[in-house]
C-alpha cells in the first residue's frame, strides 16, 4: 500500500482575491471554504447554517465559496453555477448565490432569467453569458481544484485548508472553527 | 492555504495513520500493493455481458471497490467519479466500479445516478474478486472502499483503502495516473 505523499488538503486551496468569491476580512484568523452545488439538497440545508456561522464569528471569519456542480445527478447544477458567476461578473455574485439557495426548486433557465431581473442585473448580458457558457470553464476550474484538494461530495468544507470530515451542523462546525481560532490566538 | 501550521499537518497525518491501523486489524487481510500483478477477474457488468481484466490489457485501469449501491450520501463516491471521468480519460484510464451487488441492482443504481462507466457485480461467489485483492470485509459481507490503479501491463501501480465511512475522493487516483503519465513520457 502506498501512502499519499502529500497531505491532500494543501493543493489548490489558496484563496485568490482576484478570482475567489469572498466574504469577511482578508486577515481573518479562520477561513471557511465551501465547495457547493446549487441543486444539492444538502448544500441547501448547509446554506442557513453558514449564515449563522458567519454571524457568530463575525470579523474572525472569512468565507469562500467555490463551485462543485455534480451535473450528472443534478441537471440544473451547472447552469446555476454559471448563473452565479455571470451575476458575479456584474458584481452581484453573493446576491445570486443566496437567491439560488433560497429557490433550489426553481433553477431552470427562465427562472434564472427572472432572478437576474429581480436582482437588477443587465438581463441581456446575463442571458448571453449563459447561452455562450461564458463561465463554464471557470466553473470547471473550481470543480477540478476541489477534486485535487480531496473534495468528495457536496457540500465539502475546508477550515484553514484542512478538510472538515465531520458533520456540518451548527454546533460541530462552530466547534471546529473555534478550535482553529483558539490555536491562532494562542500562537 | 499557506497559513496552515505544520502542527495541523502532523495532526492530520496522525489521524490518517490511526485510521489505517484500525482498518487493517478489523479486516485481517491486507490489500495488494503497488508492484504486484493485478489478479485476473471476469465479472458481469450487465445481465448478458461480462468484463475481464484482460479486456483492458494495454490500457490503464482504475478499479474502485465500494461497499454497496444506493449510498445515502449526496454526491457519493461513484457520482463523484462520474463527474471526474473526463479527467481519468484524459490520463488514458478506464474506470470500473465493483461491489457485491447483483447486476440488476447495479443497473437500477447506474440508471438513477446516470453513471457513464461500468459497474461489476462481485456477486457469486460473493466478494471473490474483493478477496483476491485483499479488500473483502468478511464480517460485514462487503468490500472496503478500495482503489487500485493498474498499468498497461496489468501491474498494480497504486492502491489505497479508505476508512469505510470516508469517501476517498479522486485526488489520489489522479496523482497516481499523472505519475504514470510522466514516467511514460520519460521512458
Amino acid at each position: 500500500m502506498t501512502k499519499r505523499q502529500t497531505p491532500h488538503s494543501f493543493r489548490g486551496l489558496e484563496v485568490d482575491p482576484r478570482r475567489d468569491h469572498i466574504q469577511g476580512p482578508a486577515n481573518a484568523p479562520v477561513t471557511l471554504m465551501e465547495y457547493g452545488d446549487y441543486q444539492c439538497p444538502f448544500c441547501g440545508a448547509a446554506y442557513p447554517i453558514v449564515k449563522q456561522i458567519q454571524q457568530r464569528f463575525g470579523e474572525n471569519l472569512r468565507f469562500v465559496f467555490r463551485n462543485f456542480p455534480l451535473a450528472q445527478i443534478h441537471p440544473y447544477a451547472e447552469v446555476a453555477a454559471e448563473a452565479a458567476e455571470a451575476a458575479g461578473a456584474q458584481n452581484k455574485f453573493w446576491q445570486m448565490h443566496d437567491y439560488l439557495y433560497e429557490h433550489q426548486d426553481a433553477l431552470a433557465l427562465p427562472q434564472l432569467t427572472a432572478a437576474a431581473a429581480l436582482l437588477r442585473l443587465d438581463v441581456e448580458r446575463f442571458t448571453d453569458d449563459l447561452r455562450q457558457h461564458a463561465y463554464a470553464e471557470r466553473v470547471r476550474e473550481d470543480f477540478l481544484s476541489g477534486v485535487r484538494a480531496g473534495v468528495n461530495g457536496t457540500p465539502t468544507f475546508f477550515i484553514n485548508g484542512v478538510r472538515h470530515d465531520g458533520s456540518w451542523d451548527f454546533g460541530t462546525l462552530s466547534e471546529a472553527i473555534n478550535a482553529q481560532l483558539e490555536k491562532r490566538i494562542a500562537a | 492555504m499557506t497559513d496552515v501550521t505544520s502542527a495541523d499537518q502532523l495532526d492530520r497525518l496522525k489521524a490518517v495513520e490511526t485510521r489505517g491501523e484500525a482498518r487493517l486489524s478489523a479486516n485481517g487481510s491486507s490489500p495488494l500493493s503497488a508492484g504486484v500483478a493485478a489478479p485476473e477477474f471476469s465479472l458481469q457488468d450487465a445481465p448478458d455481458h461480462s468484463l475481464s481484466l484482460k479486456d483492458f490489457s494495454g490500457k490503464r485501469l482504475i478499479l474502485a471497490f465500494y461497499p454497496a449501491d444506493w449510498s445515502p450520501v449526496c454526491g457519493d463516491q461513484m457520482a463523484l467519479y462520474n463527474e471526474v471521468l473526463p479527467e481519468f480519460q484524459r490520463l488514458h484510464a478506464d474506470l470500473l466500479g465493483i461491489s457485491v451487488d447483483g447486476v440488476w441492482c447495479h443497473r437500477a443504481f447506474a440508471k438513477d445516478r446516470k453513471l457513464r462507466f461500468p459497474l461489476l457485480a462481485d456477486f457469486e461467489p460473493k466478494g471473490e474478486v474483493a478477496r483476491t485483492y485483499g479488500v473483502y470485509r468478511k464480517h460485514d459481507g462487503f468490500s472496503e472502499r478500495a482503489l487500485f490503479v493498474i498499468d498497461e501491463r496489468g501491474i498494480i501501480r497504486w492502491s489505497y483503502v479508505s476508512p469505510i465511512t470516508v469517501n476517498p475522493g479522486a485526488d489520489g487516483i489522479l496523482d497516481a495516473l499523472e505519475e504514470l503519465e510522466s514516467k511514460g513520457a520519460a521512458a
